[in-house]
C-alpha cells in the first residue's frame, strides 16, 4: 500500500508539486495521468526518494521513506522516465549488478533467469546495452524494476517513444503485474492509461484535478449520455427529483457554483431524451436550470477540460467544469 | 557497496581509462627511473618518486572524472539514489573503485624495486615507506576529485576542474615563497601536499604525514556525501 499526504515540492517559486494526497491499495494499478510538466515524474521521485519533498509524507507499507530509507527502498521497484541504464554492460552483467545493488535474497541466477524470461529479453542478455533497441532498453529497465519482487512498482512514462506494438506488449506486461504488484504508472496518453488501469488520477500544473474509478470514468464511452446542468435550489431536492425520472442512471454534484447554485453531471440511458422531463421536474420544485449541457463526452474531452483549466477548488469525482 | 565497486573496476576496465592512466604512469615512471636510477647511477627512488607527485596530480582527475558526474548525465545516479544502498556506500564504493585502479598503477615501483635488487640491495623501508606515502597521497587527491566530479555533469569539466585543482597544489611551494601576509602564509604552508609527500620519499614515517593525507581523505569524502544529500533537498 502507497499512502501520499499532502506531498509538495517547490523549485524556488516554482510548484512543481502542489499538495498531493492520494492511497494505492495493495494490487491496485493506478493511472498517474497529466501533460507534460504536471509533475508527474517529480511526484514519482518523490515516492521513490530520489528527491525529497518540501513537505508532505509518503508510506509504504507502513514504512516512511525518510524514517527508514533502507527498508521503505527495498519496497519499490522503479522506473524512471530515462531508464537508469549502465550502457557499456551486457544485459545480464547489468542484472547481476542491479540484484547486488538492491540487496536481493533470492537465488541470483535463478531470480534475474526468470525476470528475464518475464519481460522476455533472454535472447538478448548478452549483448551489450549500448546496442539495443529503444524497445528492448526500456524492457532492461523494466526487468531492473522487478528485480527482488517488489511489492510497489513505480514507472514513469514507460511507453514513452515506443511503437505500436511494443506499447501493446508493454502494457499486457503492466496489467499481469498489477494482479502481484501494486502499480502507479504515468503517462500522458489517455489511452494507454484506460486501457491499463483500475482508477486515474489526473494531475495538472502539480495538482490533483480527478481521481475516480476507470469505469466510472469512462461510462460515456460504454454507451450512457450525460447531461451537464447548473441548477439553483437546494441540492438534496434537486437530485431527489431528477433520480424520479426514469431514464436516469446516476446523478451528482460536481462544483458548488456558490452557496445556493451548483452543477451537476446526470447519466442517463442512451437514446432517451430526458431534457423536457428534467426542465418539468425543475419548474414543479421551483429550482431554476441556468444552464444545460447534453453531449457525449469522451474521456479525451474530458481529459482536455481538466488540465486545460485549473480551477481552485480540488474536483474529485467526475469533471472539472464547462 | 560491493556491488558499485564491482561494477567501477569493471567500468574502468571495460573502457579505455585503466589502459590510459596505466600507460601515462607506467611511461612516465619508466622515464624517470631510467634518467635517475641509471643515466644517474643510484639505487634511490626518491627523484622517481618525487617528479611523479605532478604526474599523479594529472592522472587522478582522469580516474575519478566519471564517478559522480557520468552517473548523472546518464541518469544511472537515479538506480543508485533510489536503491537500499546508503549515500555512504555509494561514495565508498566509487572511492575504493577509483583507488585500487590507482594502487595499481602504483605496484610499478614495486617492480623498479625488485629491477634494482638485481644490481644493488634495495633500501627496503625507505621504498615500503614511500609507497604507503605515494598509496596515501593518492586517496587524498582522490578523495578531492570524487568530490568535484559530484558537483558537475560534465565528465570533461570534472577532469580539467580536478587538474586546475592539482596545478594550484603543484605550485604551492611558488605560492608560499611570493605571499607575504604571515598568517596566509601559514595555512597555505599547512596544506602543502608536496612537504607531506616529500618526508614520505625521504624514508620518514610521520604521524603528522599519515594524519594529514588520511584527514583530507575523510573530509572530502564527507564532503561527497553531504553534496548528494543536498542535491536531493534542492
Ligand atoms: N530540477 C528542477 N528544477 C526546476 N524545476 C523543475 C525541476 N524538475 C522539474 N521541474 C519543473 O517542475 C514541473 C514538473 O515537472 P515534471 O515532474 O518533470 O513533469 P512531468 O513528469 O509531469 O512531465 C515542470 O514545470 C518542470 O519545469
Ligand atoms: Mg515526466
Amino acid at each position: 500500500m502507497v499512502e501520499v499526504k499532502n506531498l509538495s515540492k517547490f523549485y524556488g517559486d516554482i510548484r512543481a508539486v502542489d499538495d498531493i494526497s492520494f492511497t494505492v491499495e495493495t494490487g491496485e494499478v493506478l493511472g498517474f495521468l497529466g501533460p507534460n510538466g504536471a509533475g508527474k515524474s517529480t511526484t514519482m521521485n518523490m515516492i521513490t526518494g530520489y528527491i525529497s519533498s518540501t513537505s508532505g509524507t509518503v508510506t509504504i507499507d507502513g514504512c516512511e521513506i525518510l524514517d527508514d530509507p533502507k527498508k521503505t527502498k527495498q519496497k519499490i521497484g522503479y522506473l524512471p522516465e530515462i531508464p537508469p541504464l549502465y550502457v557499456d554492460m551486457t544485459v545480464r552483467k547489468y542484472l547481476e549488478f542491479m540484484f547486488d545493488l538492491k540487496k536481493v535474497k533470492l537465488p541470483k541466477k535463478e531470480h534475474i533467469e526468470e525476470v528475464m524470461r518475464l519481460v522476455r529479453i533472454s535472447e538478448q542478455s548478452e549483448r551489450i546495452i549500448k546496442n539495443l533497441s529503444k524497445g528492448f532498453r526500456q524492457r532492461v529497465g523494466f526487468a531492473q524494476a522487478l528485480l527482488g519482487n517488489p511489492p510497489v512498482l513505480i514507472l514513469d512514462e514507460p511507453t514513452v517513444g515506443l511503437d505500436p506494438k511494443q506499447i501493446i506488449e508493454i502494457r499486457k506486461l503492466i496489467k499481469s503485474l498489477g494482479k502481484k504488484h501494486t502499480v502507479i504508472f504515468s503517462s500522458h496518453v489517455l489511452s494507454e492509461i484506460s486501457a491499463t488501469c483500475d482508477r486515474i488520477i489526473v494531475i495538472s500544473n502539480g495538482k490533483i484535478v480527478a481521481d475516480a474509478k476507470t469505469d466510472e470514468l469512462s461510462t460515456s464511452v460504454s454507451g450512457e449520455q450525460k447531461l451537464a446542468l447548473q441548477i439553483e435550489g437546494v441540492s438534496a431536492n434537486i437530485i431527489s427529483a431528477i433520480k424520479k425520472i426514469p431514464a436516469v442512471t446516476r446523478v451528482s454534484k460536481t462544483f458548488d457554483m456558490s452557496e445556493n447554485t451548483a452543477k451537476y453531471m446526470v447519466e442517463y440511458e442512451k437514446g432517451a431524451d430526458i431534457r423536457k422531463e428534467v426542465f418539468n421536474a425543475m419548474s414543479r420544485i421551483d429550482c431554476p436550470i441556468l444552464d444545460m449541457q447534453s453531449g457525449n463526452e469522451t474521456l479525451e474531452d474530458m481529459f482536455l477540460k481538466l488540465t486545460s483549466s485549473v480551477q481552485s477548488g480540488t474536483v474529485v469525482g467526475k469533471r472539472g467544469n464547462n | 557497496m560491493g556491488a558499485i565497486l564491482k561494477r567501477e573496476l569493471s567500468s574502468y576496465f571495460n573502457s579505455a581509462i585503466a589502459y590510459v592512466v596505466m600507460a601515462v604512469y607506467f611511461f612516465f615512471s619508466g622515464l624517470f627511473f631510467y634518467s635517475y636510477c641509471f643515466e644517474g647511477n643510484t639505487s634511490s627512488l626518491a627523484g622517481v618518486y618525487g617528479n611523479m607527485f605532478t604526474i599523479i596530480l594529472f592522472v587522478i582527475p582522469i580516474i575519478t572524472m566519471k564517478t559522480f558526474a557520468e552517473e548523472k548525465r546518464q541518469k544511472t545516479d537515479q538506480a543508485l539514489l533510489t536503491s537500499p544502498a546508503s549515500l555512504t556506500e555509494i561514495v565508498l564504493g566509487k572511492f575504493l573503485g577509483a583507488f585500487i585502479l590507482y594502487a595499481i598503477c602504483c605496484c610499478i615501483f614495486l617492480i623498479y624495486a625488485v629491477v634494482i635488487s638485481f644490481f644493488v640491495a634495495p633500501d627496503w623501508a625507505t621504498i615500503i615507506c614511500t609507497f604507503i606515502g605515494i598509496l596515501l597521497l593518492g586517496a587524498s587527491l582522490i578523495a578531492i576529485n570524487v568530490f568535484i566530479s559530484v558537483l558537475t555533469e560534465s565528465m570533461i569539466i570534472a577532469a580539467i576542474a580536478g587538474m586546475g585543482v592539482g596545478l594550484v597544489i603543484s605550485v604551492m611551494n611558488y605560492f608560499i615563497n611570493m605571499v607575504t601576509i604571515e598568517w596566509i602564509e601559514f595555512i597555505l604552508d599547512k596544506i602543502n601536499f608536496l612537504d607531506y609527500y616529500s618526508n614520505f620519499t625521504y624514508g620518514i614515517l610521520n604521524i603528522t604525514d599519515i594524519v594529514f593525507f588520511l584527514s583530507v581523505t575523510g573530509l572530502f569524502l564527507f564532503f561527497t556525501v553531504r553534496a548528494l544529500e543536498k542535491k536531493r533537498w534542492s
